[in-house]
C-alpha cells in the first residue's frame, strides 16, 4: 500500500509534506497527519469566528448602549446557545488535540504517521458532518436551551432543532473518540527506537491522558444525547417527569461526560505549556515524571467529581460533601504542574517571544480560573454563586484564559515547523497584549457581577449591574481585535514570512530534528532516541 | 517503501515495521473501540437499573407482556451466529476461503433472522399499544402540558373493543397482562427503555451485518487469508459484543418479571 517514492540522499530540502502532491483534491484525500492537522486548523478557526460573532452579539446586547435592546429575549437565548455549543463542542474540545495534536504527536514520537491514517481522515470528515448537522439547526430550527440541553426544557418545550444540534454533537463526539483511539494506539505502538514511555514529550503524556478521557467519557455523552433525541421524537420518558422520568438523571449523565470534558479541553493545553516553558527557558523541565503522572491523575479524578455541578439540584447533603471534597483533590495535580513550570523557569534563560507570552498568560489566567473553581467546589459558597456570572467568569478563565491561550501559544510555537516560515514576532506580541488585557477587562468584572448576584443566561438585568457590564463589553471588543491581529499575523506569516530554520527556538524534542516543513514521512531516516526529551542542561 | 519479508507483503502499511506490528496495533484499536460501545450501552443499563428500582411493579408488568419465547429464539439465533462467526475467522486463518464464506453467509442469515423476529415483535407492540410515550396515546398531541393522565391510551381503547382484540391475535391471557400494565401509573417507562435498548441494539445488528457482508466479499475475493485476517477478526469481535449486549438485554427485559 505504500506510496511509491524512494528514499534518496539528495533533493530533500525542497520536498516536503506541503508540496507532496498538489491541488485541493490531494489535500481532501490526504492520509498525512500533518495535513489533516492543518485541515482541522482551518475548520476550527472558521468555527471560532462564527462562535465569536455570537459572543460579540451577546456582549453588545448586554451593554445596553442604545435605548432599544439589541436582541429579542428569544434571539438572545439562541445566540447564547450557539455561542456555547460552537465554542465547546467545535472549538475548545477539538482545538488542541485534533489540530496541534495531529500535527505534532507522530513527529514527536518519531513515527511516520498515526497508527490509522485512514481512520484519521475519516474522523475529520465525521467532524465536518457533525458540525454541518449542528449548524443546520441554525438555519432550520434554532435552539434556545443553552449548550447543556437541560431537560425537561430541551425535550418537552423547545423546538425540534434540538434534535439536529444533539445529533451533530453526537457525531462530533464519535470523531473525538476515533481521534483519541488513534492517539493511544500510536503512542503505544509507533514510538521510535529508544523512545521509552519515560522519554516521550510531555505534550504526548497530555494528549495520551486526554485520549483516555475521550474514550471513557464520550460514550456516556453519546447515549445521553441519543436519549434526548429519542425523548424528543418518541417521548420515551426517561428524563420526562410527566412519564415518570427524572430530569436530574439527565444532569448526572450530562456532567459525567462534561466534567471530564473540561479536562479534554485543558490537559492538551497543559501539554502545550510544558513544551513552551522548557523551550523558552532553555532548561530541562523540572519534575518530568510529576508532570506526566499528574496528567494521568487529573484524568482519573475527573471522573469522580461531576456532582459538583449539581450541589443545588436536590442531591443529598452527603453526596454534596463527598463531591466537594473529591473536587478539591483535582487541585493537587494541577498545582504540581504549576509549581514545576515555575521551577523550570527559575534560573532558566527565559526569553519572551510571542509563544512564551501566551504560556505565561495561560499560567496567570488559569490559576485564577482554577482557584475560583475551588470557591465553587465549596458547597456553601456554591449555593450563593451557582448560576451567576461568577460561574461564567470561572469557566471563561479556564477555557479561554487557559485553553485558548495555550492554543495561540502552540500555533505561534509550531508555526515555523508547519509552514517553514516565521510569523512576525511583533504581530504575535501585539495580539497577546490585546487578548490578555481584553480578557481581564471582559471577565474580571464578571466575578464581581456574580458575587453581586447577577444571574447567568438572563436577557436583562437590574440597573446596578450596568457599569460593570459595559466595561465587560468593551473588553470583549479588545479580545476580538486581538484575535484579528493574531489571524492577520498568521496569514501574513504563511504568505510572506521569512524562511524558518529547522529549529528556530533551539528546542530539543524530535519534531525540531527534522526539516521545516517536514518531509511527507516526517523523517528521512527513522530517528533513534538516546535521551529524554528536554536535554538542555 | 514496502518492506519485503515474504509473509508481510499482504497489506502492511508503510508506517508499520511488519505485518505483526500492524496486526497488534489494529487489534488494540478495535478493543478500544469496543470499550466505547460497551460504555455506551452501560449508560443505558445504569438508567434501566435506576428506574427498575424506582418502579419495580411497572417493570414487572411490562416485562410480562413481552414474548419471552421470541426473545429466547433470538438469543439462540445470535449465539449460533457468534459460533459461525468464530468458525469463519478460524477458516480464514487456515486459508479455507470457501467454507469461511459459507460461515459468513450463515452469520448474515442469522442477523437477518434476528431482525425478522424483531419485526414481528415490534409490530405486535404497535398494534396493541405497548409503545413508548407519545405513541401510546390515541391522540398523541393530548399529552402536551403535563395532561397525560387525562388522555386515553391505545391499550385502554383496544381493551374496550373485542373485535380489534381478535383481529390482532390478543389472547385472554394477554388481555389480563395488558390490564395489569395500565393499572400502574407511569407504565410507559418500561416501553421507553424496551424500545431504546432493543432499538439501539437492533441498529448494531444491522451495522454488524453490513460489516460482515463487507468481510464476506473480501473473503470471496481472497483479499484476506492466513497472512492477513485483521478485518475478519475485528468484525468478529464487534459481532461478539453485539451478541454479548443481547445476552444482557434478554434477561433484563424479558425475564425480570
Ligand atoms: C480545568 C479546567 C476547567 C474548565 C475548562 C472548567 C469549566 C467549567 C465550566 C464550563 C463550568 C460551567 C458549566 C455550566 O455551563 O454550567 C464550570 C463550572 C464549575 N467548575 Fe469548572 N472548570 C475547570 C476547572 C475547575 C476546577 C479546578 C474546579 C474546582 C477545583 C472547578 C469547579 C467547578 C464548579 C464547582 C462548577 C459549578 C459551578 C456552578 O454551576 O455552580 N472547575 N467549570
Ligand atoms: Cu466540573
Amino acid at each position: 500500500m505504500s506510496s511509491a517514492h524512494t528514499k534518496t540522499e539528495h533533493g530533500h530540502t525542497d520536498h516536503n509534506y506541503l508540496n507532496h502532491g498538489s491541488g485541493i483534491w490531494s489535500w481532501m484525500t490526504t492520509l498525512d497527519h500533518k495535513r489533516i492537522g492543518l485541515m482541522y486548523f482551518a475548520t476550527v478557526a472558521t468555527l471560532f469566528l462564527i462562535g465569536g460573532f455570537f459572543a460579540l452579539g451577546i456582549r453588545l446586547h448586554l451593554a445596553k448602549f442604545g435605548a432599544e435592546p439589541l436582541l429579542s429575549p428569544d434571539t438572545y437565548n439562541k445566540f447564547m446557545t450557539f455561542h456555547g455549543a460552537i465554542m465547546v463542542f467545535m472549538v475548545i474540545i477539538p482545538g488542541i488535540p485534533a489540530f496541534l495534536g495531529n500535527f505534532v504527536l507522530p513527529i514527536q514520537l518519531g513515527a511516520k504517521d498515526v497508527a490509522f491514517p485512514r481512520l484519521n481522515l475519516a474522523s475529520y470528515y465525521i467532524f465536518i458532518a457533525g458540525a454541518l448537522i449542528a449548524a443546520s439547526s441554525m438555519i432550520f430550527n434554532q435552539v434556545d436551551t443553552g449548550w447543556t440541553f437541560y431537560t425537561p426544557y430541551s425535550t418537552a418545550k423547545t423546538s425540534n432543532g434540538v434534535i439536529l444540534l444533539v445529533l451533530g454533537a453526537f457525531t462530533m463526539g464519535f470523531s473525538s473518540i476515533l481521534t483519541g483511539l488513534n492517539f493511544i494506539v500510536t503512542t503505544h505502538k509507533l514510538r521510535a527506537p529508544g523512545m521509552t514511555m519515560d522519554r516521550i514529550p510531555l505534550m504526548i503524556w497530555a494528549l495520551y491522558s486526554t485520549s483516555i478521557i475521550q474514550i471513557l467519557a464520550t460514550p456516556i455523552l453519546a447515549i445521553t444525547l441519543l436519549l434526548i433525541g429519542a425523548e424528543k421524537t418518541l417521548g420515551v420518558g426517561i428524563f420526562d417527569p410527566d412519564l415518570g422520568g427524572d430530569p436530574v438523571l439527565f444532569q448526572h449523565f450530562f456532567w459525567f461526560y462534561s466534567h471530564p470534558a473540561v479536562y479534554i479541553m485543558i490537559l492538551p493545553a497543559m501539554g502545550v505549556i510544558s513544551e513552551l516553558i522548557t523551550a523558552f527557558s532553555k532548561k530541562t523541565i523540572f519534575g518530568y515524571r510529576a508532570i506526566a503522572y499528574s496528567s494521568v491523575a487529573i484524568a482519573a479524578v475527573s471522573f469522580l467529581v461531576w456532582g459538583h455541578h449539581m450541589f443545588v439540584s436536590g442531591q443529598s447533603t452527603i453526596a454534596g460533601i463527598v463531591f466537594s471534597i473529591i473536587t478539591m483533590f483535582v487541585g493537587v495535580p494541577t498545582a504540581i504542574k504549576l509549581f514545576n513550570w515555575i521551577s523550570t523557569m527559575y534560573r532558566g534563560t527565559v526569553t519572551f517571544e510571542a509563544p512564551m507570552l501566551f504560556a505565561l498568560g495561560f499560567m496567570f489566567l488559569f490559576t485564577i480560573g482554577g482557584l475560583t473553581g475551588v470557591f465553587l467546589a465549596s458547597t456553601g459558597m456554591d449555593v450563593h454563586f451557582h448560576d451567576t456570572y461568577f460561574v461564567v467568569a470561572h469557566f471563561h478563565y479556564v477555557m479561554v484564559g487557559g485553553t485558548l491561550m495555550a492554543l495561540m501559544g502552540g500555533i505561534f510555537y509550531w508555526f515555523p515547523k508547519m509552514f517553514g516560515k516565521m510569523t512576525s514576532d511583533l504581530g504575535g506580541r501585539i495580539s497577546w497584549v490585546l487578548i490578555f488585557t481584553g480578557f481581564n477587562v471582559t471577565f474580571f468584572p464578571q466575578f464581581v457581577l456574580g458575587a453581586m448576584g447577577m444571574p447567568r443566561r438572563y436577557f436583562d438585568y437590574l440597573p446596578e449591574y450596568t457599569n460593570l457590564n459595559q466595561i465587560s463589553t468593551v473588553g470583549s471588543w479588545l479580545i476580538g481585535l486581538g484575535f484579528l491581529v493574531g489571524l492577520i499575523t498568521i496569514i501574513h506569516g504563511i504568505l510572506k514570512g521569512e524562511k524558518a530554520s529547522d529549529n528556530p527556538w533551539g528546542a530539543k524534542t524530535l519534531e525540531w530534528q527534522t526539516s521545516s516543513p517536514p518531509p511527507h514521512e516526517n523523517f528521512t531516516t527513522t530517528p533513534t532516541v538516546t535521551a529524554g526529551p528536554y536535554d538542555f542542561r | 517503501m514496502t518492506s519485503v519479508s515474504s509473509s508481510s507483503e499482504f497489506h502492511h502499511q508503510h508506517h508499520f515495521k511488519s505485518a505483526d506490528h500492524q496486526y497488534a496495533s489494529s487489534k488494540q484499536g478495535i478493543w478500544l473501540f469496543l470499550c466505547t460501545e460497551i460504555l455506551m450501552f452501560g449508560g443505558l443499563f445504569v438508567g434501566y437499573l435506576i428506574y427498575h428500582s424506582m418502579y419495580p411493579t411497572v417493570f414487572k408488568n411490562g416485562s410480562e407482556t413481552l414474548d419471552w419465547k421470541m426473545g429466547a429464539v433470538n438469543t439462540v439465533v445470535l449465539l449460533v451466529s457468534s459460533f459461525t462467526m468464530a468458525a469463519a475467522i478460524n477458516y480464514v486463518q487456515r486459508g479455507l476461503h470457501k467454507i469461511a464464506a459459507i460461515m459468513l453467509a450463515l452469520t448474515i442469515a442469522c442477523a437477518a433472522a434476528f431482525m425478522v423476529i424483531k419485526y414481528f415483535e415490534y409490530s405486535h407492540k404497535f398494534h396493541v399499544g405497548t409503545v413508548p410515550g407519545k405513541f401510546s396515546l390515541v391522540d398523541p398531541s393530548c399529552g402536551a402540558g403535563g395532561k397525560r393522565a387525562e388522555c386515553e391510551s391505545k391499550i385502554a381503547a383496544l381493551l374496550k373493543n373485542p373485535a380489534e382484540l381478535e383481529k390482532n391475535h390478543v389472547s385472554a391471557e394477554e388481555v389480563t397482562r395488558l390490564k395489569a400494565v395500565i393499572s400502574q401509573p407511569k407504565w410507559e417507562m418500561f416501553y421507553g427503555f424496551y424500545f431504546v435498548m432493543t432499538g439501539l441494539h437492533g441498529i448494531h445488528v444491522v451495522a454488524g451485518a453490513l460489516l460482515i457482508f463487507w468481510i464476506f466479499i473480501k473473503t470471496l475475493r481472497r483479499k484476506v487469508g492466513p497472512e492477513y485476517y485483521t478485518p475478519v477478526e475485528g468484525v468478529g469481535l464487534f459481532w461478539h459484543v453485539v451478541d454479548l449486549v443481547w445476552i444482557y438485554l434478554f434477561p433484563l427485559l424479558y425475564l425480570v418479571g
